[in-house]
Parts: structure tokens; C-alpha cells; sequence
């Protein structure tokens, strides 16, 4: 796993109060991991935070799964 | 008529986060006063305070045993005591499994006097040195007064009534007083209902000694800070917690074979209708709560054994000792009176329903809790049963709860053991 996305699963597991082993690429905030859309702005600010990138509305919209998340901060980080 | 008893009881303080604990503290006479640990006190002219102390304290809270860690994330402590207080009297009062159509007529009104003022001014300083985009989604809902209620209905499915009393320091005995009353016009069966606060953060303390409320000049002896109707009194301590009670109309819980602890029978309210927040010098807004409450109650002013005074450890006291005289007798009747903030500090919006369930154990016990540091008693108490250091073992068939608020709001609640 990336350092990214070993920092983004710990954000993931403090946030939302869930397993380790359920924060997979493929887990949907909202389907898996019990997230309702309040928690997802909070995650995306928190990942604003930890990663010093900014996350606008329209590609925070897209970013459903935990994989949406490593991928775009994979390609947004500086 | 409906009658309102209640089934079950809970509480978190200064003295314990177990009904139990806090009332074997409270008899022993201990105080739960302290130096605030909370926060960095430089500049503040009040150092002491009563907080709920830590998990790892011998009467410590564990948020963790009720509250699910990413509402503690999201929500003020107020509410987080509250959502405790609430699941440990819907435990006692055996309701914490309930089926569809009970969940229908099963409510909550437990209110809080400020809310989540320790977000507000965090949540203040990080918009300001950061900016709008980085205020928490959850700051709102994570400070409204009413998200007590709203959190413990999502809990445990309470569908029915959903209210929260806002009347500052009054909100507790209120939120009873509302509560057995819908109860009473059939609007529900079961009801939760206190009171709940925190506001030991530097805006809340700072604000209540500006407004020359606090205790400020015994900050080297935070235990004898708190000394209603004595002498060297010299303001209130604040306290934090929250006390939740459940109502129950009284053939719904006998016929589930429930354990009654105590009937609701008369409540009291009034305005002042004089000042922000200096109590009328006569005191008769609180006598007028007094009255009425005992009016509605059906019993005679001589039947009540135990007063719960409001007793904030202020000059105020005098002004309720002198209404509560002409309510009961110059000796009280007969009664005992005593202020347990003495112990726990002013809880504030959750004083009045803390105080309640003080007033339902000195019913189960038979015994009432003592006024700490009262060792000069003021003029014009001679002839009172101040109940002074240490509890007392008396008959007590009948209890008066009074609670005054800011703004000149106040609520007197008249309770009564229920024979088998």
C-alpha cells in the first residue's frame, strides 16, 4: 500500500469509526462504511488538511469509493 | 386524570456518571469542585469549577460506554452527557428494548440553558484564523440545544413528542414539568426528560465572571467555594452534567410491573418581570412558583418534608429563603431544605433535573442531602433546617424542587413516593 493511501485508511478509520479491515479501494463511503453525506465533507476536509491539496465541490462529488479518494490525491498532490 | 410517576434515573456530575456513586458521594458530603483542569486558566478571575472528571478517575465518566465515538467527535459535551444520562434511565427504567408502538408514545424533552458554547468559540477561532471552508459540517447540529433529544430518539427510536426547554437555569426543572404534562394530556406514554451542560471552556467562565456571577476569591479552596446560605458566600461555581429522568404515566408502568420511584404531582411556573439577572428583591416570582406547584399538587404546604433549594451560594439566597418562609412557615413547616450545589457546583440548565433526582432518592432513602461549607450561617436562618455539613436521616414522604433562571424564569416541581 502507498503512503497515501495507508494515511488516507487511517483518516477513513478515525472519521467515520469503523474496522481497518473494512477501508478497501473498493469500499463506498456511503454503502460500506455507513458514511452519510456530512461525514463526507468532513473526510474530504480532512484529507484537504493532511495532504495540503485542495478539494473542490465538483471532483469531491466524484470521489464515492476509498480508491476515488488515493487516486485523486495520488494525482493532485504536489 | 393521567398521573405522571417516575421509572427510571440518570445521571452524570461533578460526584460520579452513576445515579449510585454521585448519590453515595453526595451523603458522604464530598465535594466534586476543583481547579480547572479543562483548560489554560491564565488571565481568567475564576479557577475553580465542578467537572465531570475523567474516565480514569475513581468516579470518572466513560463516554464510551453509551455514546458512539463519532457522535463524541461530532457533538459539545453537553450532549454527550446528556445522550449517557438518558441510556442509563431508560437502563434502570428496563425500556431500552422497545416495540413499535411503544417507540410511537415514547418522547424526549431534555433541554440545556446555553448549549454548545465550548464549539461555539472553537469553532469561532478556527473560521476566523482560517477561514469559512474549514467550519466543521457537524458545527451546527453538533451545538443545538435540541440535539439531546434529537440524538436520543435516533438511539433508542423514540417517536414520540421531541421538545427541549431553554430557560436558562430553570431548563431542567422545565423540561420535568413539560414533559409530565404531555404525559398527563396524553400525548405520550413515556417521556425523558432533564437537563444537560458544559460550559467550563474560557468564553463560558469568562462570561459568567464578568457578569459578576462566579465565585472569584477562593480559587485556593475550590471545596469550600460553593457555600450557600452562609455567611462568606460569595457566588456560584459552575458545575457540568446532566441529570434525565423517565416519566411514565402511572398505569403504563404498573402494568408492566416497574419499579416507581416517584409520583409527579404539581409544577410551578412564573416570571419575575424585574431584571436580566437579579432575582425580584421579594422573591415573588419564586413564591408564586412555590404556590402553584403546591396548589396543583393536592397537598398542604405542611406535607412537604424536603426542599431542594435553588440555593446558588449568591446573595439570591436570602431572597428564596425568605419566599420559601412565607410559602412553608418560618420554620419551614417542619421541612428540611438544602442546596446540593454546595457539592456539585450550579449545573446550570441541567441543575434542575440533577436536583430532582436528588429530591426522588432522599424520598427512597430517607434521608437528605447536607449543605457543604454552611459554618456561619446567615441572618434569619435560626429557626431552618438548613440540613448544614452532613446528610440527615428524616421521614421524607414529599419533596419541593425549586430552580431560578437569567431572564427571571422560574420553576418549583412538588414530588411525592407513591404507596404500593
Amino acid at each position: 500500500m502507498s503512503d497515501i493511501a495507508a494515511r488516507v485508511k487511517k483518516i477513513v478509520v478515525e472519521h467515520l469509526g469503523v474496522e481497518e479491515e473494512k477501508v478497501t479501494p473498493e469500499a463506498s463511503f456511503i454503502d460500506d462504511l455507513g458514511a452519510d453525506s456530512l461525514d463526507i465533507v468532513e473526510l474530504v476536509m480532512a484529507f484537504e488538511e493532511e495532504f495540503g491539496v485542495e478539494i473542490p465541490d465538483d471532483a469531491a462529488e466524484k470521489i464515492n469509493t476509498v480508491g476515488d479518494a488515493n487516486k485523486y490525491i495520488e494525482e493532485h498532490v504536489s | 386524570m393521567r398521573r405522571v410517576v417516575v421509572t427510571g434515573l440518570g445521571l452524570v456530575t461533578p460526584l460520579g456518571a452513576d445515579v449510585e456513586t454521585v448519590w453515595k458521594n453526595l451523603i458522604a458530603g464530598e465535594s466534586g469542585i476543583g481547579t480547572i483542569t479543562r483548560f489554560d486558566t491564565e488571565g481568567q478571575k475564576c479557577l475553580i469549577a465542578g467537572e465531570v472528571k475523567p474516565a480514569d478517575h475513581e468516579w470518572g465518566f466513560d463516554p464510551n460506554k453509551r455514546v458512539d465515538s463519532k457522535i463524541q467527535r461530532q457533538v459539545d459535551p453537553f450532549i454527550v452527557y446528556g445522550i449517557d444520562a438518558a441510556g442509563q434511565a431508560l437502563e434502570d427504567a428496563g425500556l431500552t428494548e422497545l416495540d413499535e408502538e411503544t417507540k410511537l408514545r415514547a418522547g424526549c424533552s431534555i433541554g440545556s440553558g446555553i448549549g454548545g458554547l465550548p464549539g461555539i468559540e472553537l469553532e469561532s477561532v478556527n473560521l476566523h484564523k482560517r477561514g469559512p471552508g474549514r467550519v466543521s459540517p457537524h458545527f451546527v447540529h453538533g451545538r443545538l440545544i435540541n440535539l439531546i433529544s434529537g440524538q436520543v430518539s435516533i438511539a433508542y427510536g423514540l417517536m414520540g413528542p421531541n421538545h427541549a426547554v431553554v430557560t436558562a437555569c430553570s431548563t431542567g426543572a422545565h423540561s420535568i414539568g413539560d414533559a409530565a404534562r404531555m404525559i398527563r394530556d396524553d400525548d405520550a406514554d413515556i417521556m425523558l426528560a432533564g437537563g444537560a451542560e458544559s460550559t467550563i471552556n474560557p468564553l463560558g467562565v469568562a462570561g459568567f465572571a464578568q457578569a459578576r456571577a462566579l465565585n472569584c476569591s477562593m480559587n485556593d479552596r475550590p471545596t469550600e467555594a460553593s457555600r450557600p446560605y452562609d455567611k462568606d458566600r460569595d457566588g456560584f461555581v459552575m458545575g457540568e452534567g446532566a441529570g434525565v429522568v423517565v416519566l411514565e404515566e402511572y398505569e403504563h408502568a404498573k402494568a408492566r410491573g416497574a419499579k416507581i420511584y416517584a409520583e409527579v404531582v404539581g409544577y410551578g411556573l412564573s416570571g419575575d418581570a424585574y431584571h436580566v439577572t437579579a432575582p425580584h428583591p421579594e422573591g415573588k416570582g419564586a413564591e408564586n412558583a412555590m404556590r402553584m406547584a403546591i396548589r396543583k399538587s393536592g397537598l398542604d404546604a405542611s406535607d412537604i418534608d424536603y426542599v431542594n433549594a435553588h440555593g446558588t451560594s449568591t446573595m439570591a439566597d436570602t431572597i428564596e429563603l425568605a419566599a420559601v418562609k412565607r410559602v412553608l412557615g418560618d420554620d419551614l413547616g417542619g421541612a428540611s431544605m438544602s442546596s446540593t450545589k454546595s457539592a456539585i457546583g450550579h449545573l446550570l440548565g441541567g441543575a434542575g433535573a440533577v436536583e430532582s433526582i436528588f429530591c426522588i432518592l432522599a424520598m427512597r432513602d430517607q434521608i437528605v442531602p447536607p449543605t457543604l461549607n454552611l459554618h456561619n450561617p446567615d441572618e434569619g436562618t435560626e429557626d431552618v433546617d438548613l440540613v448544614p455539613l452532613t446528610a440527615k436521616k428524616r421521614e421524607v414522604n414529599a419533596v419541593l424542587n425549586n430552580s431560578f433562571g437569567f431572564g427571571g424564569t422560574n420553576a418549583s416541581l412538588v414530588m411525592k413516593r407513591v404507596e404500593d
